[in-house]
């Protein structure tokens, strides 16, 4: 990130119209173009394929070593001015993905790390550029070592070569080859003889785990001092000449039709540039955002109400009831415990709204927006455009949040339509009110569990479910609403993420089914898991409550994996499990296991005003394997922590006849610091085990534990989430 | 249309906008200092949180004419030159950021607070009411007690 975010922004007076537009953006994104005499040198990313080294330039210049096609490639430059550069296929979005890349680099090329620059790469016609599935560090952490152990192993033959020296008897470190007699050599200064290496002198294989110096070091964000500065540069802070602030009228129902629009007195205001009609309402184009906002407010709309406008909570939720099957019988002789929970609509809400800069021309479009799926998203715009996939450049930059919602593309779609009906580039800014009111959402569930006991044993789980499901997808954006349905895991051994495979439960048995709306939905961080392992984890309570024992001895003897036994313990000892709490007060405890990850979460909770309960204090513990950055997944654990607090306790969506209720972060009622707990502390589990996923980890069981914390602080049994909605 | 003078980043700037053009479009659009962002437009998640007078204020509900002669301070002006503010390093020594898009204004918001509270309570800190969604709270309140123990040595 901080490649992009310290070059050169291009500031100068913004064009109405004409040719020049252009220029400023090329110039901006051609800055990590592989330069013809450095080093530079690259890895498949396909998780099946080996690494590059040894292999032959397949393009270029002789004294530029690439291999195989550029678009498949994670490719690593070392510039003469010293700087290593590697153009990321993934997206950034703060859940530190460019600095753990960036740890990776840095440790095996021995290259400081305030040297290694990670700006993030345009759309590609080939390989997994998808940010998601809790999947980049695992599929980056192979690629990354071996990509910049190659280039270490050329940079010190290079010097070897330079000096008449061994090449064993050179060292490296802060960015340098250093000489037994102390003569320094930077890599900048060696990459354009690194580039003619095809035959190293030393190993090119990464270092074992037990010579990492970077890698499993709490290290600092490398955008902190970009971001505490406010020069870090979302979508909605890059200048792109000509594009004007764009905004759209949005109708009051969730997918309602415009029937009418009057836009005279709109296009009379001063400092409007164009009124266009698109899919979802009519867009206005204006000299600035508060000219956009004053024109879209001056339109007058007619506007059929949407295919929902009969639906509100009290039907969908009968219907989600109504469509869970039915549990099969219980093994015979057995006790039942039963519950039944449903989860509600709720929001990304991610701090920057949808925000995408399209220049649509005859020819060519050229976009810029924070994507996790920006291969996809280049191939819708170019069917909703008209134009060929070539034709289309998407670039991507950071975003400001995402949580899934950046999977989807609905506003660069869009922002590329009115650009082609205005005849202009625009740069289109979603308000809070549309990203609250028009979605995406996570979609709102029911859940039917039954454990069966007998002789103090579970023998039988069962699980039936329903959730909504988006019926169509208009608006343009079919590929959306199927890539919504695809997971996008990757699949990891050991029991499946729900039904719940993580016990020893005797006989399980899963069951789905759903109704389909035309709501627009979409992966929200977790997907699945934040609700069917967060109601399980609660059952699992109510389960030991049958039994008369204590949550976390129930779990610690019923739980299949020795990994989350252990995240348990660590938390049950860390955040002293069973201590005496005043009344109202309670502790809670749930686990949970999933993309080759554990963890575990003990929440404590003042609940004695039940309608305004604090989490009071957070203890995590957490399984990922190898941490690349123990800060950032303490980071990543800590957000979850609140997902859960939020979630479970307070912020979701009603629909009311056809319409979202809630319209911003005054409604939404996401959590506060007031809200959030006073301690948060985050055991990670020492590991040399394959890095698993991380970033959506502990949302279940944040959840489940703040769940069974508010259930044991009230006595109560929670069902319907958020509880106080 | 209405000029107005106002001393933004301890530099004297004049703009020509609408009087009730929100200062946050003004700081936005026609001066490019991006560092507030927007988030909602009403004042409620005060991702946009800036200084008016040393003050904390949300520019995205406050009109450039109540701004004209004052002194407006966005993140971009809180160092002073190379060296950042305690609570921009403390920010960094925390490592408090996720995504980053309400650092600024709860940056802005942490300094306010200091300005008038040396030494917060956990209550005081309870107060900000800067929305951050990727969660980073428990390091904002780290944060926050770092920088005032940086500001009292």
């Amino acid at each position: 990130m901080d490649g992009i975010e310290s070059s050169a922004a291009p500031t100068g007076p913004a064009q109405d119209t004409g040719a020049p537009r252009r220029a400023v953006s090329r110039r901006r994104f051609m800055v990590y173009s592989l330069a013809a005499s450095t080093l530079t040198v690259a890895a498949p990313l396909a998780c099946d394929t080996s690494p590059a080294q040894g292999s032959e330039p397949a393009r270029g210049p002789s004294d530029v070593l690439v291999t195989g096609a550029d678009a498949e490639m994670l490719v690593l430059e070392v510039t003469h001015a010293n700087r290593i550069v590697v153009r990321l296929p993934r997206v950034e979005v703060g859940q530190g993905i460019t600095t753990a890349v960036a740890m990776m680099i840095a440790e095996e090329l021995d290259a400081r790390l305030a040297d290694v620059d990670i700006p993030l790469a345009d759309a590609r016609t080939k390989g997994n550029q998808y940010t998601g599935g809790s999947n980049s560090v695992v599929s980056l952490y192979g690629p990354a070592r071996r990509l910049a152990a190659t280039a270490r192993a050329r940079l010190v033959t290079a010097a070897a070569r330079r000096w008449h020296l061994p090449a064993w008897s050179l060292r490296t470190g802060n960015t340098m080859v250093i000489a037994p007699d102390g003569r320094t050599a930077t890599f900048g200064s060696l990459s354009a003889s690194a580039a003619r290496i095809r035959r190293t002198a030393v190993s090119a294989e990464p270092k074992p785990a037990s010579r990492h110096k970077l890698i499993g070091r709490p290290t600092t964000r490398i955008d902190a001092r970009d971001i505490v500065t406010g020069k870090a540069q979302y979508t909605g802070d890059l200048s792109v000449a000509g594009a004007k602030p764009t905004v759209v009228a949005r109708p009051p129902t969730l997918g309602g039709r415009l029937v009418s629009v009057d836009d005279r007195a709109a296009r009379a205001l001063p400092g409007v540039h164009a009124v266009v009609k698109v899919p979802g309402g009519v867009a206005v184009v204006a000299e600035s955002f508060h000219h956009a906002f004053q024109a879209r407010d001056a339109l007058k709309i007619k506007w059929a109400p949407g295919p929902l406008a009969s639906l509100s909570d009290a039907q969908i939720r009968s219907r989600l009831r109504a469509a869970v099957p039915h549990l099969g019988s219980p093994p015979h002789g057995s006790t039942q415990v039963e519950a039944e929970f449903e989860f509600a609509f709720v929001s990304h809400a991610p701090m920057e709204v949808l925000t995408a800069i399209a220049d649509v021309r005859a020819h060519t479009a050229e976009i810029w927006f924070s994507s996790q799926t920006p291969t996809d998203a280049r191939d819708s715009i170019a069917s909703a455009t008209g134009l060929p996939a070539s034709a289309v450049t998407v670039h991507v930059l950071r975003g400001g949040g995402s949580f899934g919602r950046r999977l989807n593309f609905d506003a660069a779609i869009e922002a590329a339509l009115i650009s082609k009906a205005a005849h202009r580039p625009v740069k289109l800014m979603w308000s809070r009110g549309d990203d609250t009111r028009h979605g995406r959402m996570r979609p709102a569930t029911h859940h039917r569990f039954r454990a069966s006991h007998a002789d103090g044993r579970v023998v039988a789980f069962s699980h039936a479910m329903a959730g909504v499901g988006e019926s169509s997808a208009d608006k343009g954006t079919a590929n959306q609403a199927a890539f919504v349905r695809r997971p996008g895991r990757v699949q990891t051994a050991g029991p499946r993420p729900g039904d719940s495979g993580l016990y020893h439960f005797g006989r399980l048995s899963a069951d789905a089914g759903g109704i389909e709306l035309a709501i627009p939905l979409g992966a929200w961080r977790s997907v699945d898991s934040g609700m069917v392992r967060t109601a399980e984890e609660i059952v699992v309570d109510e389960i030991a409550g049958s039994l008369g024992k204590d949550p976390v001895a129930f779990r610690r003897t019923t739980l299949r994996s020795r990994s989350v036994k252990a995240v348990l313990d660590k938390v049950a000892a860390a955040g002293s499990w069973g201590r005496t709490m005043p009344d109202g007060h309670a502790q809670g405890v749930a686990v949970h296991e999933e993309y080759g990850s554990c963890v575990a979460c003990l929440a404590e909770i003042d609940a004695t005003d039940p309608k305004h309960p604090r989490v009071t204090k957070v203890v995590m513990a957490a399984d990922v394997g190898t941490a690349v950055n123990p800060r950032g997944l303490e980071a990543q654990l800590m957000g979850t922590a609140v997902d859960g607090i939020s979630t479970v306790l307070q912020a979701g969506l009603h629909i009311d006849r056809g319409a979202v209720r809630e319209g911003s972060f005054a409604d939404f009622q996401w959590a506060r610091q007031r809200h959030a707990p006073l301690h948060f502390e985050a055991h990670i589990m020492p590991s040399a085990g394959e890095p698993g996923g991380a970033g959506e980890l502990g949302v279940p069981a944040a959840s489940g534990a703040v769940a069974n914390a508010y259930a044991r602080a009230t006595g109560t049994r929670p069902r319907r989430f958020p509880l106080n909605f | 249309m209405p000029s107005y003078s106002f001393t933004l980043n301890g530099r004297p700037v004049t703009v020509e906008a609408p009087a009730d053009m929100p200062l946050l479009w003004v700081l936005r659009d026609l001066l490019h200092v991006t560092g507030p962002k927007y988030g909602c437009g009403v004042g409620v998640c005060r991702a946009c949180t800036s200084h008016l007078d040393g003050e904390e204020f949300q520019p995205c509900v406050v009109k450039v004419k109540e701004c004209a002669d004052r002194t407006v301070t966005t993140i971009e002006g809180l160092a002073d030159g190379d060296t950042l503010h305690p609570v921009q390093q403390a920010w960094i020594d925390c490592d408090v950021s996720q995504c980053g898009f309400c650092q600024p204004g709860q940056i802005m918001a942490a300094a306010a607070l200091l300005k008038k509270t040396p030494e917060p309570s956990d209550a005081d800190i309870d107060g900000i009411e800067n929305v951050c969604r990727c969660g980073t709270y428990a390091r904002i309140r780290e944060a926050i007690k770092k920088a005032a123990a940086d500001l009292r040595s």
